[in-house]
């Protein structure tokens, strides 16, 4: 099988389309981050309460933004989270709630909110750590167990705490679930003292604003490091011309990527930070391919000119280009669709960023060679061919 | 040719051995089940697959700095005092922001040698300037003050460690975060009570046994009236531990304890939950031989006095010292059965040498952990058959021995993570589905090479020479840029992404041996069973 068979496609005389292309992406883009959405920040970096709920019933949205606001959280925000059925919430604080002094005080203010409505004196058995059942269980001693106690019930409760977040995935809804989990004596006295509440808390995160400036800044540190890294390496193994080509066309596949996040208004979190540096690997990956190809060309075909020699480079590796970005794509929709919500963010930053990436090679590294050589050519500096180092010495 | 390949593929088969083991040990039984649970055991999931609580805690190094110069103050007072030295003021003028600098006043012009001299034989680690008006300042050598800084932010380390150990948390992990922040990173898998495993590292347990002078009183206010508003040198006021159910309105109480203490943590050789006389839970000590000592000679001097039991500068306990005590003491103080254990074993633990607060908590329930691994490990199977499938399809013959190079390098991979310990995280499992992606581009490099090599004329065994010589170069040059972008993730990162990088970086170094080495083995052993002039499948 086989797609392209000796495709010859002018792609740099579409370079005008290309340029407007990118331009309305990257200007839609910038536009948002200035005007619109901003740079939508997640916690990480901005500092703040996150908690992850699930609820035993497909949650209501209306009683438990009532609920915040009861408890003076009237900032919180209440987002559905993965797939309806899943029945998850995601209640956000501002950094300003979230002091370093009580950094956990968001999140005990957000459960009990939730638990407000809980029988009097009777606890949570959806939020009760194992050892506190443990403890409550020794006290009150329903098997009237002798020396092995301890161990005996500190396994009740593990079962239980086991079965409600592996195999319930963090609910319970009624007590009858436990049988065969526990013992029917230890069932009944959990029911004395606990109640089932219609939620359990899966996740939290919780960043002080101290930590959130700390790791703006090694993001920012870690994008720039990996630009320079790539300009000194390119400049090492080719010219420093495709060394700033490589780098500015990174740098618009990250305008564009950051530019859809602030479009679709969705968080950039740390993962995120970590999916950009991918796709500023991935995207060099691509354009390297090219510039090898026109780097072994130039050695070939020493009397055409520039811009066909990098027509030519782009139309031999194209079918690799189209066959490993489609392959790479496929990979990382897989990681969309199915990689669960915690990925999410990680992935749509990876599946634009690919199409972006490959896009690029093509329509922004490879003419900006050749917009190089004519603005040299303007300015009488003679002719130059942009060949790498090694054909140079070759030629020597 | 032929003995060639027996070597290579002698190397291969033995790469494969080697990486299986690092996956799966050496397995007590070969079922699903016994290889799942090798499986379990060889590769570390992170935090985010297994749940628990990841914290980052800031040491406030200053308090440490603080005891360290409140000390130097004293030590110069005496000194100056027994060298008949005249001074008008020793302070710290800015305790929060430069706890080191100490401002002395009033020392005579001709007492200045003096002075120097004792600074430079006592406090070696102090600098000395003058100012105007017979003001000196002294602060630390910054070598020194970092050097404080340092020890206790390790010292924090070791304490926290002690504490979490007796707690029986397994494979928890304590490390210095970050560069030069003082700041600490405590991971704790599996930990279903996060908020006191919180508590008890927070506690700085700095445990003094003091004289008490007078109280309770019900306020501040109170106790200055009661001393005719202003209090003796030697004593201070401090705050009652608080009992709700008292009488008294607010609940506070305040007691007047004497500045020097009789003995502290440091004198402790053991510490135990007990009961005291009336059957509450109490925390039951032991002194150290010294410790004892001093304890004895004090509690003899102060027979019918009051004896203040101070936890973190609050009084925990106020008790009438009937005769001379060596080296037990009871501590009581209302607390729970769970609060009494909790503090023997922090008191056990010894004391903090600075506060600490929480900079960063994020805890993942073991049902999303569950979760997580499932929807990966879904989205990487999937994935990968896609690519796997394509390829058969596309490049038929040589579809196959793509498939194998990447089935090997996923191999490759999970057996490096055995073997280094490295953990597998969340965006870990995405860095081992983008490895697919990407691994599969150095074949697809080689392949479409060899294409075009045939294409042009070139006889079968000429194609894949040329094919896999002219792709090395890129190869080299697009692995070479994305470990970099790797390497730089791995140092700017923090745990999960760092757990991404590590998998990039393996999967990349596996492909290099896969895609080149092993792909083009499979090549030759084709092309060596051939006849001259026969077709490849590709």
């Amino acid at each position: 099988m086989e797609f392209f068979r000796n495709p010859n496609i002018d792609f740099l005389g579409k370079k005008w389309y290309f340029l407007a292309f990118s331009l309305v992406f990257s200007v839609a883009g910038v536009l948002s981050m200035l005007f619109w959405h901003g740079i939508p920040l997640g916690v990480d970096f901005r500092g703040g309460t996150l908690v992850y709920v699930k609820f035993s019933h497909a949650p209501n949205d209306n009683a438990i933004r009532a609920a915040m606001d009861r408890a003076g959280l009237h900032n919180a925000r209440i987002q559905r989270y993965g797939p309806a059925t899943n029945n998850e919430v995601l209640i956000a604080l501002e950094e300003k709630e979230t002091s370093e002094q009580a950094l956990d005080r968001g999140k005990l203010q957000i459960i009990n909110a939730l638990e407000s409505n809980a029988p009097q004196g009777k606890l949570d058995l959806n939020n009760t750590s194992s050892l506190a059942l443990t403890s409550y269980l020794l006290q009150k001693d329903p098997l009237h167990a002798g020396t092995d106690a301890n161990q005996r019930y500190a396994a009740q409760a593990q079962a239980i705490v086991t079965y409600r977040d592996k195999t319930r995935g963090g609910v319970l809804s009624s007590f009858d679930e436990l049988k065969g989990v526990a013992d029917p004596a230890v069932i009944a006295a959990l029911q004395e003292a606990f109640y089932l509440s219609d939620f359990g808390v899966r996740n939290v995160e919780i960043v002080g604003p101290q930590v959130g400036k700390q790791l703006q800044t090694q993001a920012k540190l870690a994008v720039l490091y990996s630009l320079a890294g790539m300009l000194v390496y390119l400049g090492f193994r080719f010219e420093w011309i495709y060394g700033v080509a490589a780098v500015i066309t990174v740098f618009h596949d990250t305008l564009i990527t950051v530019g859809a996040f602030s479009l679709a208004n969705k968080e950039i979190s740390l993962t995120v930070i970590a999916a950009i540096l991918t796709l500023i690997g991935y995207s060099n990956n691509d354009t390297i391919v090219i510039f090898d190809r026109i780097r072994e060309n130039l050695k070939l075909m020493r009397r055409e000119k520039l811009a066909d020699v990098v027509n030519k480079s782009i139309n031999q590796t194209l079918s690799r280009t189209i066959l490993t970005a489609g392959l790479t794509f496929l990979t990382v929709l897989a990681l969309y669709l199915f990689g669960g919500e915690v990925l999410h963010g990680f992935s749509f930053a990876l599946v634009i960023g690919i199409l972006i990436g490959t896009y690029s090679s093509i329509a922004i590294a490879a003419p900006i060679l050749v917009a190089y050589q004519d603005w040299r050519l303007k300015r009488k500096q003679g002719p130059m061919v942009a060949a790498g180092k090694e054909s140079r010495r070759r030629a020597v | 040719m032929n003995k060639n390949l027996g070597w290579k593929l002698g190397l291969i088969a033995a790469t494969l051995i080697v990486f299986l083991i690092g996956i799966f040990g050496i397995p007590k039984e070969l079922s699903g089940k016994g290889l799942l649970a090798s499986l379990q055991e060889r590769i570390h999931l992170g935090l985010d697959l297994k749940g628990g609580t990841h914290l980052i805690l800031q040491v406030q190094v200053n308090d440490a700095v603080n005891v360290e110069s409140d000390n130097a103050v004293e030590r110069l007072k005496a000194d100056l005092r027994t060298r008949k030295i005249n001074y008008t003021e020793i302070s710290k003028p800015d305790p929060v922001n430069n706890p080191d600098k100490i401002v002395i006043k009033g020392v005579p012009p001709e007492a200045s040698a003096d002075l120097r001299s004792i600074v430079s034989d006592r406090l070696p680690e102090y600098q000395l300037t003058s100012g105007a008006e017979n003001t000196w300042t002294l602060a630390m050598k910054p070598q020194a003050l970092t050097e404080l800084k340092n020890r206790a932010v390790s010292q924090a380390i070791e304490t926290i460690r002690n504490r979490i150990d007796q707690l029986g948390v397994t494979e928890p992990i304590i490390q210095e975060h970050g560069l030069g922040q003082y700041q600490i990173l405590v991971q704790l898998p599996g930990v279903d009570d996060p908020g006191r495993v919180k508590e008890i590292m927070q506690s700085t347990a700095m445990l003094e046994i003091r004289q008490s002078l007078g109280g309770p009183y019900a306020s501040e206010q109170a106790a200055l009236q009661e001393h005719g508003g202003v209090l003796p040198p030697d004593a201070v006021l401090m705050r009652g531990k608080s009992i709700g159910t008292r009488d008294s309105d607010s609940g506070e109480t305040w007691y007047l304890i004497s500045r020097a203490s009789a003995v502290t943590g440091r004198d402790l050789r053991t510490a135990d939950p007990s009961r005291d006389e009336n059957g509450q839970p109490a925390v039951r000590f032991n002194l150290t031989g010294e410790g004892g000592r001093r304890f004895g000679a004090f509690t003899a001097a102060h027979v019918g006095d009051n004896l203040a039991v101070v936890l973190d500068n609050k009084v925990q306990e106020v008790a009438v010292i009937k005769e001379q005590i060596h080296d037990t003491g009871v501590i009581n103080g209302r607390f729970s059965e769970q609060e009494a254990k909790d503090l023997a074993m922090i008191l056990r633990s010894g004391a903090l040498p600075a506060g600490i607060k929480y900079l960063e908590e994020r805890t993942v329930g073991p049902s999303l952990g569950t979760d997580s691994i499932r929807a990966g490990v879904q989205a990487a199977v999937i994935g990968m058959l896609a690519v796997l499938i394509f390829m058969l399809v596309y490049y038929r013959g040589a579809g196959i021995n793509a498939d194998i190079a990447l089935i090997l390098n996923l191999i490759i991979l999970l057996g490096f993570l055995g073997y280094s310990g490295a953990t597998l995280t969340l965006p870990g499992i995405a860095g081992v589905i983008l490895t697919v992606g990407m691994g599969v581009d150095s074949n697809v490099l080689i392949f479409e090479r060899i294409r075009e090599e045939l294409r042009n004329g070139k006889t079968p065994p000429s194609a894949v020479e040329q094919g896999f010589s002219r792709a090395w170069v890129t190869i080299v040059d697009t692995h070479v840029t994305t470990i970099v972008s790797a390497f730089i993730l791995f140092i700017f990162g923090t745990g999960p992404v760092r757990g991404f990088a590590v998998t990039l970086t393996f999967g990349l170094l596996a492909n290099l041996f896969t895609a080149v080495f092993v792909s083009r083995m499979i090549f030759d052993w084709i092309l060596s069973r051939k006849q001259r002039g026969e077709a490849l499948s590709i």
